[in-house]
């Protein structure tokens, strides 16, 4: 999704307004293709973002929102500079991923699927990410740690807090 | 288009139907019945709860059937082991993950799902899978929603998407799915309408009205409460079908006499309320026309049309007619001249409408409908049809035994012909033109059946007249998705310049109404319920001895004696209204 946060908001603005400018008289099919592109100018979809891709395509903000829901590529909530996957594939999860989830939830103040308020956090509650192995697993932007416990998360989460 | 028939067996009996068929309608054909669940005619037809299945000989799987074509020369069978058993055991992978809790539901005996567990003999749930996350929602005047009761059908969706408001979505995925409006929030925050179309067409408990049924009661009981009750004219053309009777049974006797015997304390028709509104909408039709002012005129007696405008037409809400709809204008008056005449303090008056409308609710409690110098709301509670039935069943009266009465007579009882079609779409218009007509010829025409503007097959109706010189061109909507296409090519200044519009929220007009009592969605593959509930109230007009509204000898007195004229100051005051624009998703409702 790239360098979303050179953007500035009014670029950003101007940005949606072409591409929905591009798919402008094909309604409910262009849907997916617009959010796509929406999400690679904002980096998430918020509701302000879905109003104008619903207003710009005839489809009500339910629509929208079902899309994006339904779909595991498109976020809600803006990823934080460090992204904490949990897995919750069979194996991580048959190993205890719940807790370790909610562990991070406590430690982090938000829910799966939520940014921190400075932008630093995000958890993504995920699907299998291959390393069944190592279970339960979780990701920190590209590093992997596995064979967790929930009392080994303040530890980890601490690295990145000072980074 | 010709109507190519083809030969298909099933359960060994041969029939011959048109290719268009499906397995379904080609059994119901042969007299056997399939059951079904997601499925709704002409709304949802999707193949997704896997009820119906069927065997198709040489077929490897088996064949949603609501969804499945005929062929020529198919074999199908309806009734093996094998569909048997997996209809079964989809039954109870859906009961599964079900609120069971039948004694305490608003659907138990009237229930698409109850009916299937009964007769497929579901006597215990093999699986006990876990619940999915479940939300219950009553915060709004019309809608509760409950989730734990919801079996992802997508009936509600589809028919919110057949009005073209499109609230109500699929959301989130896998295991989380539900249905909602977007980020899942209240009905009472949603860009909804509230004609209550999504619960007509839920077969199970997980939508349904707000109820208001114990406040009546209560009032009922108070002594100190002069309770007065009122019912539109939707109400008698629907209310039969809750006590067995055929669909299109007109119960209007047994309808007042049900009421006199559950104690309310006056009974009255808001058809007097519906002559009165044409007496002020025609009024304000012929001064718009006259003095230059906004036209298209549009009609404003369907509330869920009203928030329709609010949230998605705003620029239009100018070509609203100002009346109240019937009902509140009847409420106005009945805490008004009513009062006055009976020497009863308006504060001791509660009033409740008995309505086919789950829109009637909230717009009862909107800020306009507060009276500030008599300190009182038009309407204090809104009933829907399938609340006053089952109140009737818990008074214990045999409905179908009771003689027939009608509303009391006195300054306010009278109606007419005009005023009970108002339940059907093209009524109010008809109505209007029967008023309008004489007004300006300034005679008693005799031709006053307006046959152009009735009907259900077109959701747009067209008609040009010529009265007394004038020519007047009309049109008549009925669902907010017609109503879009009608506002979109006026907008878009593809549409003839109209001077009066009648748009009802609902297709089919109030007989079909979000508040009617809810019918299996197999029963609705024979008949178009529109057309069968408009016919009693057809029937009502003809049997009336005056069909005009302004022929009401009480309307006549009330304007006399305390109104003045129509559209006098007075009359602006108690029944006329504004509108405003609402804001769709706004920020505010996202909370924190
Ligand atoms: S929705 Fe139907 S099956 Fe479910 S609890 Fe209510 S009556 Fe019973
Ligand atoms: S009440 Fe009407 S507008 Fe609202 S969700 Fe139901 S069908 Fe849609
Ligand atoms: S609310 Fe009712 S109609 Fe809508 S999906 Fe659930 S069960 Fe089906
Ligand atoms: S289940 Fe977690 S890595 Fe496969
Ligand atoms: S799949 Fe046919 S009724 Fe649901």
């Amino acid at each position: 999704m790239g360098s979303t946060k050179t953007k500035t908001h009014d670029e950003q603005v101007t940005l949606l307004e072409q591409v929905i400018a591009k798919y402008q008289g094909q309604g409910r099919k262009a849907l997916m293709q617009v959010l796509q592109e929406a999400q690679a100018i904002y980096g998430y979809l918020p509701l302000d973002v879905q109003r104008t891709v619903a207003d710009g395509l005839g489809v009500s903000v339910a629509e929208v929102y079902g899309v994006i829901t339904f779909y595991s590529f498109f976020s809600l909530n803006p990823k934080g500079a460090f992204e904490v996957s949990v897995c919750l594939g069979t194996a991580c999860y048959v190993k205890g991923s719940q807790a370790i989830l909610e562990k991070i939830e406590e430690e982090l103040h938000i829910k799966a699927g939520e940014c921190t308020p400075d932008g630093k956090f995000s958890i993504n509650a995920c699907r299998c990410i291959g390393a069944c192995g190592l279970a339960p697993v979780i990701m920190v932007n590209e590093d992997v740690y596995g064979r967790l416990t929930p009392d080994q998360i303040p530890a980890i989460l601490a690295k990145y807090k000072e980074a | 288009m010709s109507m190519n028939k083809v030969k298909v067996t099933i359960d060994g009996v041969t029939v011959s139907v048109p290719a268009s068929y499906t397995i379904l309608e080609a059994a119901r054909a042969a007299g056997i019945m399939i059951p079904t669940l997601c499925y709704m005619k002409g709304i949802n037809e999707v193949g997704a709860c896997r009820v119906c299945l069927v065997e198709v000989v040489g077929g490897r799987s088996l064949a949603a059937s609501c969804v499945s074509p005929v062929t020529e020369g198919m074999v199908v069978k309806t009734n093996t082991p094998r569909v048997r058993a997996t209809r079964k055991s989809t039954l109870e992978m859906i009961l599964s993950d079900h609120n069971r809790d039948c004694l305490a539901c608003i659907r138990n005996g009237n229930c698409e799902l109850q009916d299937l567990s009964e007769l497929y003999g579901i006597r215990k749930i093999s699986f006990e899978g876990a619940k999915s996350p479940t939300r219950y929602d009553d915060l709004s005047d019309s809608i509760v929603r409950d989730s734990s009761k919801c079996i992802l059908c997508g009936r509600c969706v589809a028919a919110c998407k057949k009005q073209d408001v499109n609230v109500l979505s699929f959301i989130n995925r896998g295991f989380n799915t539900a249905i909602g409006p977007a980020y899942d929030i209240s009905m009472a925050d949603a860009p909804c309408t509230y004609c209550g179309q999504c619960i007509i067409a839920c077969p199970v408990g997980a939508l349904h009205e707000k109820e208001d049924s114990e406040r009546v009661w209560a009032a009922i009981q108070d002594p100190n409460k002069h309770v007065v009750v009122q019912v539109a004219p939707a109400v008698r053309a629907a209310l039969g079908e809750e006590f067995g009777q055929p669909i299109g049974t007109r119960v209007t006797g047994k309808m007042f006499a049900a009421l006199r015997r559950m104690g309310f304390d006056k009974i009255y028709d808001t058809n007097f309320g519906a002559d009165l509104t044409i007496l002020e909408e025609g009024t304000e039709l012929l001064n718009r026309i006259k003095n230059g002012g906004k036209l298209p005129m549009i009609t404003s007696c369907s509330p869920g049309w009203i928030r329709f405008a609010e949230f998605y037409y705003p620029e239009f809400l100018d070509n609203l007619s100002t009346c109240k709809s019937p009902h509140q204008m009847e409420g106005a008056i009945i805490k008004s001249y009513y009062a006055e005449r009976k020497g009863i303090d308006p504060k001791d008056i509660f009033t409740v409408s008995i309505m086919p409308c789950t829109s009637k609710k909230p717009e009862a409690t909107r800020d306009e409908m507060f009276n500030p110098a008599l300190g009182v709301r038009d309407v204090d509670a809104v009933l829907t049809t399938r609340e006053i039935a089952r109140m009737i069943k818990q008074t214990g009266i045999d409905f179908n035994k009771l003689p027939d009465e009608g509303p009391d007579q006195d300054l306010i009882g009278e109606y007419t012909g005009a005023a009970v079609i108002f339940g059907a779409t093209g009524g109010v218009m008809e109505a209007a033109l029967r008023t309008v007509a004489d007004i300006l010829e300034h005679k008693d025409l005799l031709d006053i059946e307006y046959t152009a503007v009735r009907g259900v097959d077109a959701l747009i109706k067209e008609a040009e007249l010529e009265i007394a010189g004038i020519k007047l061109r009309v049109a008549v909507a009925h669902s907010t998705a017609a109503a879009r296409k009608l506002l979109d090519a006026i907008r878009e200044g593809t549409a003839p310049q109209y001077h009066f519009i009648e748009i009802m929220g609902c297709s089919g007009g109030c007989v079909c109404g979000g508040g009617q009592p809810q019918v299996h969605a197999q029963v609705l593959m024979d008949i178009d319920l529109r057309a069968e509930r408009a016919k009693a109230l057809y029937e009502e007009d003809l049997l009336m001895p005056e069909r005009k509204s302004h022929k009401n000898a009480d309307l006549d007195a009330l304007y006399k004696d305390f109104l003045g004229e129509p559209n006098s100051h007075l009359a602006h005051e108690l029944l006329h209204t504004h509108y405003q624009q609402r804001e769709i998703y706004p920020d505010s409702i996202m909370g924190e």
